[in-house]
């Protein structure tokens, strides 16, 4: 049970041409369309993402055949500003309603219809033991499509 | 450099469902091999694969091998989890920065 690492929280900041608006529509909205769909905790392949559009709201992914494998939900809704989005999928990569990091997006007007996003993934310590397994799990379903993903959504 | 070898190792879609399996729990290869569409010395085979990749260890019990997922704390798991947002987020600008198609937005 004890807690002998705390990894850092990670953070990125990317800047996007685009406005706050968009941004967030894009993230959250369109969540499908840039999302790695390679990979899935539930048996079958990734069909759909999805974000419900308002706190409490469910973050899930839909397979093909229908069912539905639930990542996590939406904390903190405020557009086009601010996300915070619920992450518990636990070492064993599955969805744990006990498990909570947080995700959190914050988006800048920079002018010129570019913005800042600062991004942070925290309170990893959360995932508890066997975290590696998950990430390692992840990593081979995920990381392959990425590339593959990334050339076709900047075609 | 790990993280390298383990993304090779899970790159066999075979061996990365053999993974999975261990991440219900340790198993021998017997168990592991049920239902997979290959032959249990394949089986066996995948397992070296990962188990040199660092990915799961092995021990005897009783006559037999089982396997279990390496467990090896947090700190590779942060550092996974960073490389996998770099590329989502990566992919999110792309998608952000495309000129919208079904909608109309003020020059």
């Amino acid at each position: 049970m004890s807690q002998t690492i705390t990894p850092a929280a990670i953070r990125k900041t990317l800047t996007i041409r685009a406005t706050p608006e968009k941004a967030f529509k894009v993230f959250t909205a369109g969540i499908d369309r840039w999302w790695p769909k390679s990979h899935t905790i539930g048996k079958a392949p990734l069909a759909e993402v999805v974000i419900e559009p308002r706190i409490g709201g469910r973050w899930y992914g839909r397979d093909v055949e229908g069912g539905e494998d639930e990542w996590g939900d939406v904390l903190a809704w405020e557009p086009p500003g601010r996300l915070v989005l619920a992450w518990r999928i636990n070492a064993k990569w599955v969805c744990d309603p006990a498990v909570r990091t947080e995700v959190e997006l914050r988006f800048t007007d920079l002018g010129d219809g570019t913005c800042r996003v600062d991004f942070e993934h925290r309170d990893l310590a959360n995932l508890g033991e066997g975290a590696e397994a998950a990430v390692v799990s992840m990593d081979g379903g995920w990381g392959t499509i990425l590339g593959l993903f990334q050339a076709v959504a900047e075609a | 450099m790990a993280n390298a070898r383990a993304f090779a190792a899970l790159a066999d879609p075979t061996r990365r469902e053999v993974f999975e399996r261990l991440a219900d729990g340790p198993r021998a290869v017997g168990e592991l091999a049920q239902g997979l569409p290959v032959s249990r010395p394949a089986v066996s085979q995948h397992l070296k694969v990962l188990k040199e990749a660092g990915l799961v260890i092995d021990r005897p019990e009783g006559a037999r091998r089982v396997y279990q997922i390496d467990p090896k704390g947090l700190g590779q798991m942060r550092a996974w989890l960073d490389r996998f947002w770099d590329a989502a987020l990566e992919a999110f600008k792309a998608e952000a920065e495309k000129p919208d198609e079904d909608e109309e937005t003020p020059a």
